[in-house]
């Protein structure tokens, strides 16, 4: 009797479950399955907007071809997305684990700091960026506090010459000297970063910082034998959403964008979507590989 | 040994401290530019001694702007527009969040590892059809079938977006879902047990016992929901070229602000950037009046928002 009564309330959470996934199933069928569907057909030929709707010829790779080896700007938008993407994620997973390490220590204004921090969040977007780097204004601004762009040059170029005397690779010195120059980019990338890492860090129980307080590890030690175990499956996490975060808003999207909406050739930006996902995908499964090997799970 | 000690951690504390300082001084510091440019008058622009203190102050750069933007008008439509999206995520992403995580049935890992491949597709990748399917909107041809015409033509209203929404398919929905499911996964067990016991339905358990624990998580996806589809251009300048929203306006403003200087050929592209620099300042006014009031919730709800899996 028991047994039937259980079951049935089982059977009842599957069946509300169902409902429950409903909205979203029917958005996945129609919103995202049959588009993308569709996409990859257009991809295979040429579309042609009419009147009462759309023909469509198909051509076989000749999109696909057009897009790798005649058009002249998809390919270099696409190799620079890459380069950037490998530049910049790094530098934002560093930065947005130091500043959660920051954050999570206690001290005076930490919820002032945090709601500054977080900040980023909201006011990242591309159109304010994009306004942003090209203002005459607050580039007049800039160049009147800092005494001259030519002296921000002065600073980043000391601190060059500085490093490559110190013996340290070129190619390490213009990457740090780079990123420098990019801090604002880097923060502002960081916003969601910092909130993972940081719900990440407050799950870390205390009485392992304890027990290894009282076996006499440093604060560093702690560091590298705790927190950032602890926290590796965070970075995975992390680095994926990053790249995809990177890839959101760049040239190559802009490029897609255009080749459909201002030259109306469809097929060729379906076909340019398409190289652009399939080589995402295959950054993110080599990235996954590679890093999950070295993430440490605690339970 | 014990000043060693002392000595340590004041010059940590005094090195954090200047760190911390630095950073939110970047972070801020293009708000501080674009508040002091909005608040100089046009005759400030090339005075060499006015750098960040305007020597006359002025609101008529915003008055200016508020009429080339439209701005009432815009603000109106970008809020309906975004809480809209916002109700209708939230709704959508928490209930098939809390499916995932509570509501087991068989096949559905597969279902999740559905929704973390939309998060993985980029938007561009189903731009054409998804425009297209809009532009002529016909679902299994009921339309076609009841009028004889070609489907209703969606692009330039809001019903994408409410559509896509509601459907839990909207601008970074998978992330939200992901948001919710391991937040749910996280709320024990014996509350949902102790509800059911008292006989509560399992309906009434997830309207009256998981959603008020899930408060932190609501709110986080609340803002990032608000927040992104109040900054989106991509989707915005997809289906609305022709509304007034704030991301569109924004984007005309300025092509719209050259126009209203006038004198074709010898435009102030100072003064331009100055309507801009205000444009922007109104746009992200709203976000941040709201931040303001959210912002203790939001961080606070960051411990626990369930952000990590």
């Amino acid at each position: 009797m028991r047994k039937t009564r259980r079951f049935s309330i089982d059977q009842q959470r599957g069946m509300l479950g169902v409902l429950f996934l409903s909205p979203w199933m029917l958005g996945f069928l129609f919103l995202f399955a049959i588009p993308l569907f569709d996409s990859l057909r257009y991809s295979f030929s040429e579309l042609v907007i009419t009147p009462t709707g759309f023909t469509q010829e198909y051509l076989g790779f000749a999109n696909y071809r057009t897009a790798l080896l005649e058009n002249p700007y998809f390919n270099r938008n696409l190799a620079d997305a890459v380069l950037q993407m490998v530049v910049d994620v790094p530098l934002i997973i560093f930065f947005s684990l130091f500043t959660a390490t920051l954050l999570n220590q206690k001290f005076k204004g930490r919820g002032f700091a945090r709601a500054i921090f977080f900040l980023p969040v909201i006011l990242a977007s591309g159109i304010i960026d994009n306004l942003a780097n090209t203002d005459a204004m607050s580039q007049m601004i800039t160049s009147a506090t800092e005494g001259g762009a030519a002296l921000g040059m002065l600073q980043s170029f000391e601190l060059e010459r500085m490093m490559i005397e110190a013996g340290v690779n070129r190619v390490i010195v213009d990457y740090l000297t780079g990123s420098v120059d990019r801090i604002y980019e880097i923060i502002s990338a960081s916003g969601v970063q910092i909130l993972i890492f940081l719900a990440g860090l407050q799950s870390i129980s205390p009485s392992l910082y304890e027990a290894s307080k009282m076996e006499g590890a440093t604060g560093y030690e702690a560091f590298w034998k705790i927190t950032f175990p602890m926290v590796s499956p965070l970075i995975l996490t992390n680095i994926i959403y990053s790249v995809i975060d990177s890839f959101s808003n760049n040239q190559v999207a802009t490029l897609i964008h255009q080749t459909a909406f201002n030259q109306f050739n469809f097929g060729l930006s379906a076909a340019m979507a398409w190289v652009y996902f399939i080589l995402i995908a295959l950054i993110l499964f080599v990235v996954a590989k590679l890093i999950s090997k070295k993430v440490f799970y605690y339970d | 040994m014990l000043s060693l000690e002392r000595w340590k951690h004041i010059s940590w504390v005094f090195f954090r401290s200047v760190l911390i300082i630095g950073i939110s001084y970047v972070i801020i510091y293009p708000i501080l530019v674009k508040l002091s440019t909005a608040l100089k008058h046009r005759s400030d622009i090339y005075k060499p001694t006015v750098i960040w203190v305007p020597e006359n102050w002025s609101l008529e750069n915003f008055q200016i702007v508020i009429e080339i933007m439209n701005y009432w008008t815009t603000l109106a439509n970008s809020v309906m527009l975004s809480g809209g999206t916002m109700l209708l995520q939230t709704a959508s992403c928490a209930l098939a969040g809390y499916a995932f995580a509570k509501l087991k049935f068989k096949g559905i890992n597969i279902l999740f590892a559905l929704v973390i491949f939309t998060i993985l597709v980029p938007p561009q990748t189903i731009m054409v059809p998804s425009y297209l399917n809009y532009k002529n909107f016909d679902v299994f041809g009921i339309a076609g079938f009841l009028t004889g015409s070609q489907g209703l033509k969606l692009i330039d209203t809001f019903w994408p977006f409410f559509i896509s929404s509601i459907t839990a398919m909207g601008l970074k929905n998978g992330l939200y879902i992901y948001i919710f499911t391991q937040f749910f996964r996280g709320l024990p067990k014996e509350l949902e047990e102790a509800a059911l016991v008292d006989g509560a339905s399992v309906f009434k358990t997830f309207i009256r016992i998981m959603l008020p624990n899930a408060i932190p998580a609501i709110i986080t996806v609340m803002l990032f929901s608000f927040v992104w589809q109040w900054n989106d251009t991509f989707f915005t300048t997809l289906y609305l070229s022709n509304s007034n929203v704030m991301a569109t306006e924004l984007a005309n403003l300025p092509g719209n602000a050259e126009a209203y200087i006038g004198e074709a050929g010898k435009i102030d592209w100072f003064y331009r950037s100055m309507l801009t620099n205000t444009g922007v300042l109104l746009a992200i006014l709203p976000l941040i009046i709201m931040y303001l009031f959210v912002q203790r919730h939001f961080v606070e709800s960051v411990e626990r928002s369930g952000l990590v899996g």
